[in-house]
């Protein structure tokens, strides 16, 4: 009982550090959603070369571990004079990291999406851009909603190694409780607790999306 | 006498990984006139059809589209960029085997869309004419409908609508009856019909003899990518030059 009131005198540390986590998240996560779409975009309409380039960075994120992505961006940036704080190499860590799979979960729809949509489409005059933006978007992101949820999860846990470039956030906090007080199994409990409830809040939001999704007739992966 | 020629087709021809699958096509296609085209699977038909609107791209010959030269700018023989093309294409719209609604929009939607966002119309005066279209094909019980839950003669009635919508000179028709059963297939004709009495320039590639004798003002003939017969339905049905054509109408006894 101590421990839990121990935990409770230190409450604010984990405020902090949730509001920390929420807010990384929710920014890395939209920046990351974006960059996907602005790839996919240039995937369909640029020259061979930009699309190298572009699958290029796609799969070259997919082959390393997010941890070392983020020390290259921490540690390894300054050795070229560019110095960001654990905050800012966090965010576009994570940004660009989960960019990359974003871009990777619409691509895959977007292969499968049936020709015929778009030829009907280029028959009636649509011009690229709103090809892809009244199109391709709706059906490639309305019908990845399970895949892109499950990537937002994956955001967010991945946003727990960012403890180690010392930004205070909840996994951050939790470490820091325990090793002051000694009590890892309660404080690294509410750690869990604080990323489930994002969770929950993520797959809420995502069964409304799907939810609406179905009602108008789009088919899920 | 003024020239009334929609679509000019001269010297086509067009490959497929080194077969050739249209060889030298012309064809003229006047206002108001219907052309049906017949030929056996893998003749050409319908990617001669798609050439008209540059969905395919040919390798050899010129298309005109009232007098406009498709896919390319005559003054610098350039291949036109795909705004341009987007803007010629506005003009020859296309109603699809497998009708390719847009399964994210409502049926009211789908008719609208293009006016909405290629022609950039007021979307209360869009919604209108949409209306107006979906009623003509007899779908205007079913606006607020998703494609899913249309059958397939439905489906391809409201096809036709939204190409109807954007008023264009040429409505090209890719096998539109192919997909349906024989009981759909009567309800879409019967709509074509009536768009060929009100005076639609339509170029039809079909399977359905009965129509294109009814209906057309022009029956061609495709056997291996070449053009062998264009001739009036009368003479076409009944007596065609060509003997590949007298052999798939049956004509003559065995």
């Amino acid at each position: 009982m101590e421990d839990w009131i121990t935990i409770w005198e230190a409450r604010s540390i984990f405020i902090d550090g949730f509001a920390t986590t929420l807010g990384i998240f929710l920014y890395s996560s939209f920046i990351a959603f974006f960059i996907g779409l602005l790839l996919l975009y240039f995937l369909e309409n640029s020259n061979k070369n930009w699309q190298y380039l572009i699958m290029l960075f796609v799969n070259g994120m997919r082959t390393i571990p997010f941890l070392v992505f983020a020390y290259l961006l921490y540690y390894g940036l300054p050795e070229l004079g560019i110095r960001l704080d654990g905050y800012t190499a966090g965010l576009v860590g994570l940004a660009l990291y989960h960019g990359a799979y974003f871009c990777e979960i619409l691509l895959s729809r977007r292969r499968v999406m049936p020709n015929g949509l778009i030829e009907a489409a280029l028959a009636h005059g649509f011009k690229k851009k709103t090809l892809f933006v009244r199109m391709i978007l709706p059906n490639t992101v309305m019908n990845s909603l399970p895949l892109i949820g499950n990537q937002l999860i994956n955001c967010l846990k991945d946003s727990a190694f960012l403890s180690i470039l010392t930004v205070e956030e909840i996994t951050f906090a939790a470490n820091n409780i325990q090793s002051v007080h000694y009590i890892p199994i309660k404080a690294f409990a509410c750690a869990i607790v604080l990323y489930w409830a994002i969770t929950l809040a993520i797959e809420f939001v995502m069964n409304k999306l799907i939810k609406i999704g179905n009602q108008k007739g789009f088919n899920h992966a | 006498m003024p020239d009334t020629t929609v679509i000019r087709i001269k010297n086509l021809s067009k490959q497929f990984n080194g077969v050739e699958v249209l060889r030298d096509i012309n064809l003229d296609i006047k206002k108001g006139e219907v052309v049906s085209i017949l030929g056996s699977s893998g003749s050409g038909k319908s990617t001669l059809l798609r050439c008209m609107n540059y969905l395919e791209q040919p390798e050899r010959g010129k298309i005109f589209v009232d007098n406009m030269r498709m896919g390319v700018n005559e003054s610098t023989n350039k291949p036109m960029t795909h705004n341009q093309l987007a803007k010629m294409r506005e003009k020859i719209c296309m109603v699809f085997q497998n009708f390719n609604l847009w399964p994210h929009l409502t049926v009211l939607q789908n008719v609208m869309e293009a006016l909405l966002h290629v022609k950039k119309m007021p979307k209360k005066q869009a919604k209108e004419i949409a209306a107006e279209q979906l009623e003509k094909v007899g779908m205007e019980d079913f606006l607020e409908q998703y494609p899913i839950t249309l059958s397939g003669g439905q489906k391809q009635r409201v096809a036709i609508a939204r190409s109807l919508a954007m008023s264009p000179d040429v409505l090209l028709f890719d096998e539109p009856t192919s997909a349906l059963d024989p009981e759909r297939v009567e309800e879409v004709l019967m709509v074509m019909k009536k768009l060929s009495q009100e005076g639609y320039t339509m170029v039809v590639v079909t399977h359905e003899m009965e129509f294109a004798r009814m209906v057309s003002d022009q029956v061609v003939f495709l056997e291996k990518g070449k053009l062998i017969e264009k001739s009036a339905p009368e003479k076409f049905f009944t007596n065609p030059d060509a003997i590949r054509v007298r052999q798939f109408l049956k004509l003559d006894p065995q």
